[in-house]
C-alpha cells in the first residue's frame, strides 16, 4: 500500500507555488462557460503565454464555475499585490489580448472588463461554492492547498464518531435536498442502527429542472463531496458509500471517477484511510433519466439495479436501505457543507442565516433576469434582494410577475410576497418549497396556467405508475389544465381541478405525487384571476 | 432483492471472436467480468451497451438477462422504465432541445415545434430518412444560457427558432454521421 498523503506538505507546496507566479489567470471551464467557447479561449491564452515566453511569469489555471453564467466565459486575472480583475465574454481573440495587452503590457483589455463589485457577488456568502472559480477541480493538490481534507484528517484521528454527530447537530444543518430534515438527527439514526454493513448515499440525482448546484459541486469541487462523505461515514459507522449521479451529467461522472481514483491512491479513501482503522469504499452509480429517483427509496432501488419505484416508509432507509442494510441518503449540497462545518465549528455555522435555518443555500437563478447563474446566500435574505439586487431585476423594462421555487414540487410566489425571507419554513407557508434551489423568475408575459400545465406535464411523464392517485391523477389534472389553457374550460373544471389536486396531494404514495399538485395550487392561490380569464364566458357555456 | 447476489456463471476468460458473431459483445463481457457479474450493475451495463450499439434491441437485452441470470422481463422492465434508454437506431444527427423550466419560459417549446415541422421528425423520434433524431431533455443544467439546444454533442446557448433551424439545417445538409 502506498504511504498516505502528507496534507501539510502538499498544502505548503501549493502555497509557495501560488507566490511563484506574479500573474495567475483563472479561467472558468464549467459547462456553461465551455458551451460559450471557454475551451477555445483557454487554448488561445495557453498558446500566447508560450509564444510570448511568459511561462515563468503567468500561470493559467482552469477552474470551476464562477457563478455569473450569463456573462461567460469568465476569466479572472490576479496579479500579485494588485486587486483582481474580471473579464466577461472571453472568446479566443479576447483571451489572446488578455495575455498580450494585460499581462505583457500591463494594459487591461477595456472592452471586456467586468466590474465585479456588484451585489451579485458581494451579497454572497460562500461555503459550498467557496472553491468555485478558485481551484482546479482535476488536481487534488489544488483542493488540499485550500485546506481540503484537513477536516477529514482531524475527524478520523482525533474525534469520536459521536462527537462528530454532535457538531453537525449543533450546527443546525438541514437537508439541502428540499425537505429540510435535520442532518444531525439523520446521522444519529444511522449511527444508532445495528449492522455490520452500513451505507452512505450521496444523492446527486438533481432532477428538478432549473437547479444545477449539485452538478456544480460534483464537477468543480469533487473532493469536497468525497471529504463530506468520508466524515459522514466515519460519524455513522458506514463502510460503503455510493454517489448517485444523473446520467445527464457526464462531466460530473468523469470528474468524480477521477477524484475517487486519486483519493484512493493518496489513501484518503479505501482501506485504513490515512493509516487509521477507518475504511471506506466509494462508488459512483449513474441514473438513467427518471425524476422519481430523487425520492430516497426509489433511488435505493435504482442503485440496486432495479426500476426506480418508491416504497412505503417506514421502514426508513436508516433501518432498511440498500440490500436491507441501514442506509443514509444525504443530498450532495448537504454533504458539501460538512467539511467546512467540521473545520470552522458549529457555532460559526449557526451564526450564519437565521434561527432554525442556519447556514447558506445555493440558488440557481434563471429565467427573466439580467444576471443569471449560481449564487450562495445566507438563509433568510429576502426574495426581493435576490431578484432585484443580485439578479439585477427584469430585463427590457418589464415587470416582475412570479418567482418559481422548488421546480415541479414547488410553487409560484407573486410580487406581494417578495419581502419574504428565503428559508424552509417561510416558503412552505407560501405554498411553495425551498426544493433543491432552482429559482426561475418570470416576467409579465408568462401565463401562470401555462406554467402550471408545463409542470403537470412533467409530473405526468415522470410518475412511476405505482400508485393510482399519481398515475391517473396527474393525467386528469393535465387534461383539465389543457382544457382551461385552450379556452374551453368552465367553472366546474376549476372546481374539479382544485378538488383533484387535494386528492392527489393527500393520497399519493411518495413525494412526487404528494407535491405534483403544488404548482397548480399555488398559482390558483396567487393568480386565480388568470385562470378565470381563460374560462369560456357563462353565456357561452350555457348555450 | 434483499441480499446482494451475483450470477455464478463465468464465461471464458479471453474471448477471441465472440460466438454471437458480433465482437462488440466482447466489450460487454469484459465489463461484466470486471464487476463480477453483480446483478445490481444492470443499469450500468445497459448504459455501456447503448454506448456501444447505439440502442438496445431484444437480442442485447436477452444477452444481458442471460449473462446476469436475471429474468428477461426484469431486464426489459428496467430498460423501458428509464428515459435515457432507446430501442430504435438513432438518426445520423442528434438534436436535443432542453425543455427545463428556464428554457420553457424562454420559448423552448416553439423551437421543438419548428424543428419537428420543418424537418418532419416527431419530438422524441427519428426522421423517416434516418437523417435526424429530435429529443427533448428535462434540464441539462445550463439554465443561465436558456434556451439551450444540444446538436451532435455541442451545447448551443441562447437559441431562437431561427438559429436552431439554421443549426440543424446545416448539420443535416452536411450529411453523413455526426
Amino acid at each position: 500500500m502506498p504511504a498516505p498523503i502528507d496534507l501539510h506538505e502538499v498544502s505548503e507546496r501549493e502555497l509557495s507555488e501560488r507566490y511563484r507566479f506574479p500573474w495567475r489567470i483563472k479561467a472558468c471551464m464549467s459547462t456553461a462557460c465551455l458551451s460559450a467557447g471557454a475551451g477555445q479561449a483557454f487554448e488561445g491564452m495557453e498558446q500566447t503565454i508560450e509564444k510570448e515566453d511568459l511561462a515563468l511569469e503567468a500561470r493559467l489555471i482552469p477552474t470551476g464555475c464562477m457563478g455569473l453564467c450569463s456573462r461567460g466565459p469568465l476569466v479572472r486575472v490576479l496579479r500579485r499585490g494588485v486587486e483582481e480583475v474580471m473579464y466577461q465574454a472571453v472568446n479566443k481573440e479576447v483571451g489572446i489580448d488578455i495575455i498580450t495587452d494585460h499581462v505583457r503590457d500591463h494594459k487591461p483589455v477595456e472592452t471586456n472588463l467586468y466590474d465585479h463589485d456588484i451585489p451579485f457577488f458581494t451579497s454572497q456568502e460562500k461555503i459550498v461554492l467557496e472553491n468555485g472559480g478558485v481551484i482546479d477541480p482535476n488536481r487534488i493538490e489544488s483542493y488540499v492547498g485550500h485546506r481540503g481534507y484537513q477536516a477529514l484528517e482531524r475527524v478520523i484521528t482525533r474525534m469520536a464518531p459521536e462527537e462528530v454527530v454532535e457538531v453537525i447537530r449543533a450546527s443546525g444543518l438541514r437537508g439541502r435536498g428540499g425537505a429540510g430534515y435535520p442532518v444531525g438527527s439523520k446521522w444519529a439514526l444511522l449511527a444508532a442502527s445495528a449492522g455490520e454493513d452500513k451505507f452512505v448515499v450521496a444523492n446527486g440525482d438533481e432532477g428538478d429542472p432549473g437547479a444545477y448546484m449539485d452538478r456544480t459541486v460534483m464537477e468543480d469541487d469533487p473532493h469536497r463531496l468525497l471529504e463530506g462523505i468520508g466524515i459522514a461515514a466515519y460519524a455513522t459507522g458506514a463502510t460503503q458509500a455510493y454517489i448517485y449521479v444523473r446520467a445527464e451529467y457526464p462531466r460530473a461522472v468523469e470528474r468524480l471517477d477521477r477524484a475517487i481514483r486519486v483519493a484512493r491512491r493518496k489513501r484518503l479513501l479505501g482501506r485504513n484511510i490515512l493509516d487509521t482503522e477507518f475504511s471506506l469504499d466509494v462508488n459512483v452509480r449513474i441514473g438513467a433519466g427518471a425524476f422519481v429517483c430523487g425520492e430516497e427509496t426509489a433511488l435505493l432501488a435504482s442503485i440496486e439495479g432495479r426500476r426506480g419505484i418508491p416504497r412505503l416508509r417506514p421502514p426508513y432507509p436508516t433501518e432498511q436501505g440498500l440490500w436491507g442494510a441501514p442506509t443514509m441518503i444525504n443530498n450532495v449540497e448537504t454533504l458539501a457543507n460538512v467539511p467546512t462545518i467540521m473545520r470552522k465549528g458549529a457555532d460559526w455555522f449557526s451564526s450564519i442565516g437565521t434561527e432554525g435555518n442556519t447556514g447558506t443555500k445555493v440558488f440557481a437563478l434563471a429565467g427573466d433576469l439580467v444576471n443569471t447563474g449560481l449564487i450562495e446566500v445566507p438563509m433568510g435574505v429576502t426574495l426581493r434582494h435576490i431578484v432585484e439586487d443580485m439578479g439585477g431585476g427584469i430585463p427590457d423594462g418589464k415587470a416582475f410577475k412570479a418567482a418559481q421555487t422548488g421546480g415541479p414540487s414547488g410553487g409560484c410566489i407573486s410580487s406581494e410576497f417578495l419581502d419574504t425571507p428565503v428559508d424552509y419554513d417561510s416558503l412552505r407557508n407560501l405554498g411553495s418549497i425551498m426544493g433543491s434551489g432552482g429559482l426561475v423568475v418570470m416576467d409579465e408575459d408568462v401565463s401562470m396556467p401555462e406554467i402550471a400545465k408545463f409542470f403537470m406535464e412533467f409530473s405526468m411523464d415522470e410518475s412511476c405508475g405505482k400508485c393510482s392517485p399519481c398515475r391517473a391523477g396527474t393525467v386528469q389534472l393535465h387534461t383539465l389544465l389543457e382544457r382551461i389553457t385552450s379556452g374551453i374550460g368552465t367553472r366546474q373544471d376549476i372546481r374539479d381541478l382544485e378538488h383533484l389536486c387535494h386528492v392527489v396531494r393527500d393520497t399519493s404514495l411518495c413525494g412526487l405525487g404528494q407535491t405534483a399538485p403544488s404548482p397548480v395550487l399555488s398559482t390558483l392561490h396567487h393568480f386565480r384571476s388568470e385562470y378565470d380569464d381563460m374560462l369560456v364566458s357563462e353565456e357561452a357555456s350555457h348555450a | 432483492m434483499t441480499e446482494r447476489t451475483t450470477a455464478s456463471a463465468r464465461p471464458r476468460a479471453e474471448a477471441a471472436p465472440h460466438p454471437s458473431g458480433d465482437d462488440r459483445f466482447n466489450l460487454i463481457d469484459k465489463h461484466l467480468r470486471r464487476v463480477h457479474f453483480a446483478q445490481d450493475e444492470l443499469i450500468e451495463t445497459l448504459h455501456l451497451a447503448q454506448d456501444i450499439f447505439g440502442y438496445l434491441d431484444d437480442g442485447i437485452l436477452l444477452y444481458l438477462a442471460h449473462a446476469l441470470r436475471l429474468p428477461p422481463s426484469m431486464v426489459y422492465g428496467v430498460a423501458t422504465f428509464y428515459h435515457l434508454f432507446t430501442f430504435e437506431a438513432p438518426g445520423d444527427h442528434a438534436c436535443t432541445v432542453c425543455t427545463g423550466t428556464a428554457c420553457f419560459v424562454k420559448g423552448a417549446d416553439d423551437i421543438v415545434q419548428r424543428i419537428s415541422q420543418d424537418f418532419d421528425v416527431p419530438a422524441g423520434g427519428t426522421a423517416e430518412d434516418g437523417s435526424l433524431t429530435l429529443r427533448t431533455a428535462r434540464c441539462i443544467g445550463s439554465c443561465g444560457l436558456a434556451p439551450v439546444m444540444v446538436l451532435d454533442g455541442q451545447v448551443l446557448a441562447h437559441q431562437t427558432p431561427e438559429s436552431a433551424l439554421d443549426g440543424v439545417g446545416a448539420a443535416v445538409a452536411a450529411g453523413g454521421d455526426a
